[in-house]
């Protein structure tokens, strides 16, 4: 129960943040900094119960009938995730609280903000997969607006759009996934599904089902090619871009592809997409990150290759890889969100995030260069930070991948060692022009502000993460066994002895730690020749025409272009095209049902006798109705439509229905009179079409089409009976049940009385279109009409 | 609205017959809507008679006239239909019933001797009003529109 409502925690005192930010003296991001404050402190008294290896595990129903349910659960992965998620939201919410102006709108902020948090904590404790899923979009969403926050600029309405299209993309995918899963095992409750993982594996499904998951977790964690959104996403205020799109929300499909591992990975498939997509995504993202001339821009493709480089471990799937995925992504969470908070102050007080104008700024800012330096060399790898640790672990799992007693001995895995040192020595470059480049040498001149050191606000929370990152670094000892151990028992599900030293001997990977400091110090020292081949290899021709930003606008604008051509096509303005539309719509549908499934059927053996008034009857209405096709006037049409109308009642009364009778009367009456007040503003005159004959005929045969339609299912509907009729029902219980002796008001008020409220409420809709579109026209057309009129009387 | 008294004076057919129709019609229509639990009525048929009856108004004096006659904004009355429709749903949902459960007990009253009543009625009335509100709303915008 308490879990749940720290789960939901968020989204109920949401609320309440715009009314605290109108009456509150202090700044509203202090009473805001509590709320995850509060769940991480909440969360670690969980820790003892899991590390014996206990869950938590709580269902209500929501939807049985269709086995979705409200069901959360709390393992060592999802307690590592909500422990990242509130306890750098709640030092992102302290930052942010110096960082923003008080004149933005810090309501909508710190509303987006929670609403964030509640659903990426929802997104961590989910056991069932529907749940997740709604989670899962709300995180894109609230993204979309922290992205937009800015939504003046129209950059920031660009990375908003391009991050929502993308993600929520993916979204679509995963769910299509979970829905093949389902079909597979019956079930969307994550813990059955994976005690079903033989079953998963063996079955027809099981790789599109997978290729669908991944797509959604693939462009939640911006792996190539779906990485394009995350660089334009730091168009958000750099507390979200710490947050969301460092720590936190892109860390959500490297979570999915965690908590999905025991019920898809172990396979050839798994492995080689996993990850090859990894590798790629992240040598290819370091290579981007030295071109980039933004801090931000930077941070951002180098997040996007730390990401690559824990999904590839995630892919490689052995118990060592599994923990190095765990641990590293600890240490990224605390090494790059301390980044983001310097790359924020340095635009803070310095007005530029522009590294070629920056400069030697460890001279005026002492502190922020510490913080700077030990998150740059974590970075890096470099000893005795947590990153070393965690790259280490990453070297020894691709080699790992090389040894011929590995399961999938692949002829290309001998690529991994050597992408993983490549991109290792990209990483170093780049880490080294942030902190090198940004802190050292002669102080800038060039920079809007005069630099100086943040206020203690600013740095505190960076401060913070930077000091997780020495101590995990010193004593790793810390989080081997309360949080790693709960963690990789979860995804491999059983207990695994972990044992992290910085120190093990002389080593392959160590070698290889020691090449990677070697070669990156060779080429940053020649840093403008590296980039020059960077650019040749990254920015020419063919890459243009493979480029994943370059497909994303042409589809974005064709699609744009393509739906206003079609809405061209379609919406003529004309009633009497749309009902063509419509009209041709079903009967193709319902016809081609009819049809195929060779419904129809016809025999005289249930029917009545026919009485001659009743013939009568319907051939005045026949009558009528081709004298509505065929008035000159629309007066005579009308006539001739109420004269349709009212036999029909006629026939409703012969047929016993008093009620139906009574309605058609009414409404025919009500509708004549609409029909008269709407004339008015019809020009005068004939009615009769003036257009072409094609039209003439096209409406002719969908109105002889769509009778016969009518007709055909009327007749078949009375001869099959292929179940119960549940006339009898109502017939029995409508006194029984309801206490009503009007059997047909029973039914609207009582049986079916949702489908009354829905029409009440599309005649409350209608009413206030009709009233909207004729009182609230633009002026300009009104306008425009008697300018109009003017001219025409004078 | 110049129009609308020009009609007056053609119309004096229309006038005459409108002044007693009206109430004869709607006081039909609220029988209708009683009734409908048990004999041929209901709150829709009920709240389409009396926007005919309006509507006949509407058309013989024109809507100056109506408006004094009926002092209510008729988007208002078709909106607080709909809390009422919509609204009530609910209700039933506190009791820990399905959303839209209809409940119905006798009960002996002094004059009325046994009699029903029902949930459905509340119901009912948010239809009555709904389509009250809404048709006059349609049929008063467009006629008055110039």
């Amino acid at each position: 129960m308490s879990l749940v409502l720290a789960v939901l925690a968020p989204f109920l005192l949401a609320p309440l943040i715009p009314v605290l930010n109108r009456y509150l003296k202090v700044h509203v991001g202090w009473p805001v900094a509590l709320i995850p404050a509060g769940i991480f402190a909440y969360l670690s008294a969980q820790l003892p119960r899991l590390m014996n290896g206990e869950v938590v595990h709580i269902a209500y129903q929501w939807i049985p009938s269709l086995g979705i349910d409200f069901t959360v659960y709390l393992d060592g992965l999802s307690l590592l995730f909500a422990m990242l998620i509130t306890g750098i939201g709640t030092l992102v919410v302290l930052y942010s609280i110096f960082y923003l102006d008080q004149r933005e709108s810090m309501g909508n902020f710190y509303v987006y903000i929670l609403l964030f948090m509640g659903a990426m904590l929802g997104v961590v404790t989910s056991n069932n997969l529907i749940l997740l899923y709604i989670f899962w979009e709300l995180t894109s969403l609230s993204s979309f607006l922290l992205i937009g926050f800015w939504f003046h600029r129209s950059e920031s309405r660009y990375g908003a759009q391009k991050s929502m299209l993308i993600t929520v993309l993916g979204g679509l995918a995963m769910l299509a996934g979970f829905v093949l899963l389902y079909m597979i095992t019956g079930t969307f409750d994550i813990r059955e599904t994976i005690a079903q993982a033989s079953v998963i594996k063996g079955h027809d499904l099981y790789f599109p089902a997978m290729i669908l998951i991944l797509l959604g977790a693939f462009t939640k964690s911006a792996q190539v090619p779906f990485h394009i959104w995350l660089p334009n996403a730091m168009e958000a205020p750099t507390p979200v871009s710490a947050y969301l799109h460092s720590a936190t929300m892109v860390k959500a499909g490297i979570f999915l592809i965690a908590r999905m591992t025991p019920a898809l990975g172990g396979t050839m498939e798994w492995f080689l997409i996993v990850s090859g997509v990894g590798i790629v995504t992240m040598v290819f993202s370091a290579m981007m990150a030295i071109r980039q001339t933004d801090l931000k821009a930077l941070l951002a493709f180098g997040t996007v290759s730390q990401l690559g480089l824990i999904v590839t471990l995630l892919g490689f799937g052995t118990p060592a890889s599994i923990l190095g995925a765990m641990f590293h992504l600890l240490n990224h969470a605390a090494f790059k969100g301390s980044l983001f908070m310097v790359a924020g102050i340095i635009d803070h007080e310095t007005g530029s995030r522009d590294i070629r104008r920056l400069r030697g700024l460890a001279k005026v800012m002492p502190i922020t260069a510490a913080i700077a330096g030990i998150g740059s060399l974590a970075m890096a790898g470099i000893p005795p930070f947590n990153g070393f640790l965690s790259k280490e672990m990453f070297f020894v799992a691709s080699l790992e991948a090389v040894t011929s007693t590995y399961v999938f001995a692949h002829p290309l895995a001998a690529l991994y060692p050597i992408m993983a040192v490549v991109g290792s020595v990209f990483t170093f470059i780049y880490s080294m022009m942030l902190f090198h480049g940004v802190f050292f040498g002669p102080l800038t001149k060039d920079t809007d502000k005069k630099p100086h050191e943040a206020p203690v606000g600013l740095y505190a929370p960076a401060l913070v993460l930077a000091s997780i990152s020495i101590i995990i670094g010193l004593y790793p000892k810390l989080v081997a066994d309360t949080i790693l151990g709960p963690v990789t028992e979860a995804i491999l599900l059983e207990p695994m002895k972990i044992k992290i030293t910085l120190w093990h001997g002389f080593n392959l990977p160590l070698a290889m730690s020691g090449a990677v400091i070697a070669f990156g110090s060779l080429l940053y020292w020649q840093f403008e020749k590296t980039r020059g081949v960077v650019n040749a290899i990254t920015n020419n021709k063919v890459s243009a025409c493979v480029s994943a930003n370059a497909c994303y606008d042409w589809t974005i604008a064709t699609m744009i272009k393509g739906s206003k051509k079609l809405i061209d096509w379609q919406m003529t303005g004309y009633l009497r095209d749309y009902l063509v539309f419509i009209l041709t719509f079903a009967i193709a549908i319902a016809g081609g049902t009819l049809f195929f499934k060779q419904g129809f059927e016809f025999n005289m053996v249930n029917m009545a006798p026919i009485a001659l008034h009743e013939v009568i009857l319907v051939g005045i209405i026949m009558a009528a109705a081709l004298a509505v096709a065929l008035a000159k006037s629309r007066l005579v049409a009308i006539i001739a439509m109420g004269v349709v109308g009212y036999a029909i009642s006629l026939l409703y009364i012969l047929f016993r229905a008093p009620d139906l009778a009574l309605t058609q009367l009414i409404v025919e009456t009500i509708t004549l009179i609409l029909f008269l007040a709407a004339f008015y503003h019809l020009p005068k005159g004939l009615v009769a079409e003036t257009g072409k004959h094609t039209i003439k005929a096209i409406n002719v045969v969908v109105s002889v089409l769509s009778g016969v339609l009518i007709t055909v299912l009327a007749i078949s509907a009375h001869n099959l009976k292929s179940f119960e009729p549940i006339a009898s029902y109502f017939i029995e219980n409508s006194y029984e049940l309801a206490g009503g002796k009007n059997m047909v008001n029973v039914i609207l008020v009582d049986f079916r009385g949702l489908d009354t409220m829905g029409e009440i409420v599309v005649v409350g809709i209608a009413a206030f279109s009709a009233y909207a579109m004729i009182k609230l026209r633009i002026k300009k057309i009104v306008k425009l009409k008697e300018a109009h009129l003017k001219e025409g009387g004078e | 609205m110049r129009e609308n008294e020009e009609n007056k004076e053609n119309n004096i057919i229309l006038t005459t017959i409108g002044k007693i129709a009206l109430f004869i019609v709607v006081a039909f229509s609220f029988f209708l809507f009683f009734a409908g639990h048990s004999n041929p009525g209901g709150g829709f048929i009920a709240g389409l008679m009396t926007a005919g009856a309006l509507a006949l108004v509407f058309l013989a004096f024109g809507g100056q006239v109506l408006k004094e006659a009926i002092p209510f904004d008729f988007k208002i009355v078709a909106a607080i239909g709909l809390v009422l429709g919509v609204g009530y749903g609910f209700i039933p949902m506190l009791f820990g019933d399905g959303f839209l459960t209809q409940y119905f007990a006798y009960y002996y009253l002094p004059v009325f001797g046994k009699t029903e009543l029902t949930t459905a009625l509340i119901f009912d009335l948010g239809v009555y009003l709904t389509v009250v509100g809404g048709a006059l709303t349609v049929i008063t915008t467009i006629g008055e529109d110039r």
